[in-house]
């Protein structure tokens, strides 16, 4: 007998194993559901699957009556571009001040405090603030998210920085590097490839606050569907909407890892 | 003609005393090897020639002026790691001192101007013996191929002097053979001065023309802190007469001709 750790599964095996938790989630869920309905037909807590496909063609396939649209798609396109225009600003936010704090020590002298205890706001706690000061459209919902990412951004390309070895830093001086030539050439194209990081691990956060944006003051959008199907306990739809926004945070997530992959081939090599 | 003076120079840290009066004078194209126990000083007494540290007191001249307070062009170094820049290909590393004095805003080259001066690192490339790896990162490189482009590295912009920290100590003992030959070389070629720390002293003494040795002559055990090391020995080595008998030799040589 060799010790646990040493036992791995190779390739089809562990597929297959990668798989199986999602198969038994599905056979619970299926057998709950069709027990509940046996008892109840219109019970509305658990429904069939073939309701889920119904409710997400009517959602995706038919134009709704009332507003002219495929619900289902200007959800997704309203969020996702809610979405990505708050990691971009995040994003460039992140970049420009958390490299010069990290870089230049006057600036993080100065700014640095400042940004931490900022980024302890919690941003939901704001929000009133925000639909204050900016109204129930738009921007307010961009600042949430963008306050909710942002600190994070910040401070990580920050310390990023602060981890590039003091040694490069002094070669690139001999070499007659000036501060913003190494900024250019050395910071920068380091911290790009962590920064992917970053934003892998702020999905989770920028869709948390997102949804929540939604949920309070929207006109439409996935968050905003799901809180408004909820008053008539539309399961079949909630969990559709569920499922999907996991799917298209898995694809940004792989989509993520494969861009880092591909654009930066001298990051985290795996052997020389 | 490069000469480095040490004006009776100290280092402390917080009041820890690491260097006391070190006073040096370094003629032209010397290559100084700097030897000394672990802890001694000797990589402080780098940082301070390379200004990455400033004294406590005294001050370094080259050619008569006190160096730049900041580290500079006129002192390569090469590090015993973390001297080549990951995220560049081998031949950029190299290109990378040209072109950041070529393009101030900009900090990189195109067209003409970035064919002359990838011509100029293949060159040095070649010379270093890494002319067929010019499109691999450094990641691809064993440690040696690594130590070997951060000084083609350092090279393209002619320093006049090559500070290396213990440049050979990760190497394996063939690796360090061939690199001592290729420095010796390069050092020959160059005429430029070469300061090297190591702790191992026939490294020192098979490469150096000078060798210092730097130690704590005092101690006292009431106040660990009290004394800092000192240069307590300082020798012409071997290679430093084997090259005056060559230029001698060649002297000679013309003479008969003549
Ligand atoms: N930045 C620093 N701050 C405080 N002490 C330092 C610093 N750098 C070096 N020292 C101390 O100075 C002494 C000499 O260090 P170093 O020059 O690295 O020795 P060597 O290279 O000879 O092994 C050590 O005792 C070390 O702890
Ligand atoms: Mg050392």
């Amino acid at each position: 007998m060799k010790r646990v750790i040493n036992y791995s599964p190779g390739r089809g095996p562990g597929l297959f194993l990668a798989i199986l938790p999602f198969l038994l989630i599905g056979f619970v869920y299926l057998t709950a559901s069709e027990a509940r309905l046996a008892v109840n037909p219109a019970d509305k807590l658990m429904p069939s699957f073939s309701s889920f496909g119904a409710a997400l063609a009517r959602m995706a396939l038919k134009v709704d009556p009332l507003s002219g649209q495929y619900l289902f798609w200007t959800d997704t396109y309203v969020s996702l571009l809610r979405l990505f225009s708050s990691l971009l600003i995040s994003t460039v936010i992140g970049l420009v001040l958390g490299i010069v704090i990290g870089f230049i020590p006057y600036v993080k002298a100065g700014f640095s405090a400042l940004v931490a205890v900022i980024s302890l706001i919690p941003p939901l706690a704001i929000l009133p603030i925000l639909f204050i000061l900016f109204g129930l459209g738009e921007p307010a919902k961009l600042i949430l998210m963008v306050i909710g990412v942002a600190p994070y951004i910040v401070r990580a390309v920050a310390l990023t920085v602060g981890e590039l070895p003091k040694e490069q830093m002094i070669k690139a001086q001999t070499l007659g590097g000036s501060s913003w030539q190494m900024i250019l050439r050395i910071v920068l194209p380091q911290v790009m490839p962590r920064l992917i990081d970053m934003l892998r691990l702020s999905l989770g956060p920028a869709w948390l606050y997102l949804i929540a944006a939604e949920a309070i003051s929207s006109e439409g959008g996935l968050g905003y569907r799901i809180f408004l199907v909820r008053r008539y306990l539309a399961m079949d739809v909630i969990l559709p909407y569920v499922a999907w926004i996991t799917l298209l945070a898995f694809l940004m997530d792989v989509a993520l890892v494969a861009t880092q992959r591909r654009c930066y081939p001298w990051y985290n090599p795996k052997e020389g | 003609m490069t000469t480095i003076a040490f004006k009776s120079v100290s280092k402390e840290y917080g009041g820890v005393r690491v260097l006391e009066d070190i006073s040096l004078e370094l003629a032209d194209h010397e290559f100084l090897g700097v030897v000394g126990p672990s802890g001694a000083g000797k990589s402080t007494f780098l940082r301070l020639l390379l200004s990455q540290e400033q004294p406590t007191h005294g001050k370094i001249l080259i050619d008569g002026q006190p160096i730049a307070p900041e580290p500079s062009q006129d002192r390569g170094v090469v590090f015993q790691r973390y001297s080549v820049f990951p995220h560049l290909s081998v031949l950029r590393n190299v290109t990378l001192g040209r072109e950041w004095a070529k393009a101030p805003l900009t900090g990189r080259l195109r067209g003409q101007e970035r064919g002359e001066v990838e011509a100029e690192a293949m060159r040095l490339l070649e010379r270093v013996g890494l002319g067929s790896s010019a499109d691999k990162f450094p990641h691809q490189l064993s440690g040696g191929m690594q130590q070997r482009l951060a000084i083609a590295q350092a090279l393209i912009v002619r320093p006049k002097v090559l500070l290396l920290d213990e440049p050979f100590g990760a190497l394996d003992p063939h690796t360090r053979k061939s690199m001592h030959h290729l420095v010796r070389e390069l050092w020959e070629e160059n005429q430029m001065t070469i300061v090297m720390v190591t702790h191992d002293l026939s490294e020192a003494f098979s490469l150096s023309t000078r060798v210092i040795a730097i130690d704590k002559i005092r101690y006292d055990p009431q106040d660990p802190t009290a004394y800092g090391s000192r240069i307590v020995s300082d020798i012409e080595a071997k290679s430093k007469i084997v090259r005056e008998s060559r230029k001698a030799e060649a002297v000679r040589m013309l003479e008969a001709v003549a």
